[in-house]
C-alpha cells in the first residue's frame, strides 16, 4: 500500500473490510464449486481447465481474505476467515454457491459470472483502495480468460447437438435468476461507490447484459425471462446446498486445527 | 475425411487417428474427439518444441486446452496446435533404410577443426 496514504495501513475500515469480504467470499465459494469437478470433467483437458479457473479464484480469495483480516480489526488470518466462519457469516452472492449440476449448467454459470467479473475487476483496478486495486489488476487478466473459456463452451454446447443445447439452456434457465443479486445496491455499496472504492453496480449491469446476450445469440440460446430474483447471500441467508459445501471446505481444518503441509 | 489408411506415427503418444470428425453417437454425445499435437515455444528466440498431444473438438478449443494443460506453469510464450492426422510419420518398418546409413559417417559431424579460442555462441 502507498505510504503517502493519509490513513495508516493498519487502520480499521469496516466498510472496506465488508466489501473485500464479499469479493473474497465470491471467489472462495465459486473456486470451491469449480474444484468439485476434479476428476469428474467430461475430458481430461477440461478437468485441468476447470481446476485452473478454480485456482485463479482461490488466489483472489486468499489475497482478499488476508486483507480483510488486517483491516477489520480482528487480526484474523485468511485461514481463520475461510475455515472458521459459519454459514450466516459468509457474504458471497448465491449464484456462486449453487450446485454445479452438469457441465451445461456449470458452463452457463461460468458465463454469467465471468461476464460480470470482467467489468467488475476492470472498474476495481482503479479503486481508491490500493489493495483492492492491486488484486483487481491481476484478476482482470485471469477473468478475461475465464470469459473466453465460458464463451467458447456456451457457443459449442448451445450450437452443438440437440442434447447439448437442451442441457446448457436448462442450466442457464436454472442459474439465471440468481444473477440479479450481483447488481444489488445497499447502503454499504452506496458509501463505497461514493468513496471510489467499490464498482458501481449500475455501470456493471449494462456491460454484463451486453456480453451475455451477445454470447447467447451466437449460441442460439434463449435469454431467460423471469421476475424471480432470489437474494440474501450478501446478508448471510444461503441456499440449502451451501451447508454441504462449507462442510467439505472446512472439515479438515476444523478436525485438525493448526494443521499445515 | 475419406482417408481410410491407418498409418501410425511413432510419437510419444502412439497411434495417430486418420479422421478429424467428431464422432457423435445416437444420443448426441460426442465420442472420441480428434487428437491434436501441441508445440510450445518456451521463450522468444527458441523454436517450438513438441510438448504432447490432447483431444479437442476443434482448433479453437485445442489451443485453449493446450494453454491449460501445457503452459499452466509458465512453460510457454507461444503455442501451435496441429491436427495429429496432418502429421506424416516415418514408419518403423523403414527404420533401417532411413536412419542406419547415418550411423557410420562421423565426418558429417563438425568436429574436425579447432574452434578459435574465445569464440562463444557456436
Amino acid at each position: 500500500m502507498s505510504a503517502t496514504s493519509a490513513t495508516p495501513v493498519t487502520a480499521v475500515d469496516a466498510d472496506v473490510a465488508a466489501y473485500a469480504l464479499r469479493l473474497g467470499d465470491d471467489a472462495l465459494v465459486l473456486g470451491q464449486r469449480l474444484g468439485e469437478w476434479a476428476a469428474k470433467s467430461p475430458q481430461l483437458e477440461e478437468d485441468v481447465a476447470l481446476l485452473n479457473l478454480a485456482l485463479d479464484h482461490l488466489g483472489v480469495a486468499r489475497s482478499l481474505l488476508s486483507y480483510v483480516g488486517t483491516i477489520d480489526g480482528t487480526g484474523r488470518s485468511e485461514d481463520d476467515i475461510a475455515f472458521l466462519r459459519d454459514e450466516p457469516a459468509f457474504t458471497n452472492a448465491l449464484l456462486m454457491e449453487l450446485e454445479g449440476g452438469d457441465f451445461g449448467r456449470t458452463t452457463a454459470r461460468q458465463l454469467l459470472v465471468a461476464s460480470y467479473q470482467l467489468p467488475l475487476w476492470q472498474a476495481l483496478a482503479s479503486s481508491t483502495d490500493p489493495e483492492i486495486a492491486g488484486v483487481a489488476g491481476k484478476a482482470v487478466k485471469e477473468v478475461a480468460y475465464h470469459l473466453d473459456h465460458a464463451r467458447s463452451w456456451v457457443v459449442r454446447l448451445g450450437d452443438g447437438t440437440a442434447e447439448s443445447h437442451r442441457r446448457v439452456q436448462t442450466g442457464l434457465d436454472e442459474v439465471w435468476p440468481y444473477a440479479a443479486e450481483l447488481f444489488e445496491r445497499d447502503a454499504l455499496v452506496d458509501r463505497l461507490v461514493a468513496r471510489g472504492v467499490a464498482a458501481d453496480p449500475a455501470l456493471l449491469e449494462p456491460a454484463w447484459r451486453a456480453t451475455v446476450e451477445d454470447v447467447l445469440a451466437e449460441a442460439t440460446l434463449t435469454v431467460p425471462e423471469t421476475s424471480w430474483r432470489p437474494t440474501g447471500g450478501r446478508t448471510g441467508a444461503h441456499t440449502t446446498g451451501f451447508g454441504y459445501l462449507l462442510a467439505e471446505l472446512q472439515h479438515l481444518h476444523r478436525s485438525h486445527p493448526g494443521a499445515s503441509w | 475425411m475419406t482417408e481410410t489408411s491407418s498409418f501410425t506415427a511413432e510419437g510419444g503418444h502412439g497411434a495417430v487417428p486418420t479422421s478429424c470428425e467428431v464422432e457423435v453417437d445416437e444420443g448426441g454425445h460426442a465420442g472420441a474427439q480428434p487428437l491434436w499435437e501441441v508445440f510450445v515455444r518456451s521463450r522468444r528466440g527458441l523454436s517450438h518444441t513438441h510438448a504432447g498431444s490432447l483431444h479437442a473438438p476443434d482448433a479453437h478449443m485445442a489451443l485453449r486446452n493446450a494453454r491449460d494443460v501445457y503452459t499452466r506453469r509458465q512453460e510457454g510464450v507461444s503455442i501451435w496446435v496441429v491436427p495429429a492426422a496432418a502429421v506424416v510419420a516415418s514408419s518403423p518398418d523403414e527404420k533401417d533404410a532411413f536412419f542406419d546409413p547415418a550411423g557410420d559417417k562421423a565426418y558429417r559431424h563438425p568436429t574436425f577443426y579447432d574452434v578459435p579460442e574465445g569464440l562463444t555462441h557456436l
